[in-house]
């Protein structure tokens, strides 16, 4: 299996990704575009562990989908305005 | 070996094509709404597509090498993975939508918002 130019193209989504996040107007915007980048960096994680056959990056993917579903959650939150 | 090698590439394929609709959507539409309804969906499906794909692999090389091969912790993880992939992913859309929707950011283009005014508080 060749999984590189798969990876490479994840990259460059996520640099894509990235872009929106520097000039997306207001801070609901930048919310949304960090959200897509944790998607990805999660998936190319996994794609990465069956390339480098490394199987603690998929641990590492696991902790960092949960980590930035809490990270949503909060700044979420902050956007309301309310107190947490 | 070589169905499941072209079942991974489709899958990838479909992943991938999938992804770069969802970036895409995330720089052509206009306010933060469609946004979110065009990022998340289309990468939540991509990304999908792309963890099965590696499961595929993952499980042939274990279903090839026997029950104590190293791919069996990576195929089973794999799973966990993607499940709390689509657990966080469709709720922090929905809080992200709420929040936003609360602290006053209106539509692109918007001629009706129903919920104007209204106390949304449970």
């Amino acid at each position: 299996m060749n999984w590189l130019p798969a990876a490479i193209v994840m990259v460059v989504c996520i640099i894509i990704a990235v872009a929106r996040i520097f000039i997306g107007p207001g801070a609901p915007t930048r919310l949304v575009a960090f959200d897509t980048v944790n998607t990805l960096v999660v998936a190319i994680m996994i794609l990465l562990a069956i390339m480098f056959d490394q199987v603690l990056f998929v641990d590492v993917a696991i902790v960092y989908a949960l980590l930035s579903f809490i990270m949503a959650l909060y700044v979420a939150r902050f956007i309301e305005g309310k107190k947490f | 070996m070589g169905a499941i090698n072209t079942v991974t590439y489709i899958f990838i394929i479909i992943g991938l094509f999938f992804n770069v609709v969802g970036v895409v959507g995330l720089h052509r539409f206009p306010d933060m709404y469609t946004r979110l309804h065009a990022a998340t969906k289309c990468t939540t499906f991509g990304s999908i597509f792309i963890i099965m794909a590696v499961i595929l692999q993952s499980a042939s090389i274990w279903a090839m090498e026997g029950a104590f091969s190293s791919q069996s912790v990576l195929s089973i993880h794999a799973v966990i993975a993607l499940v709390a992939l689509l657990i966080t992913n469709a709720t922090s859309a929905h809080a992200i939508a709420r929040a936003a929707h609360r602290s006053g950011e209106k539509p692109v283009r918007a001629v009706v918002d129903d919920l104007e005014g209204k106390d949304l508080n449970d």
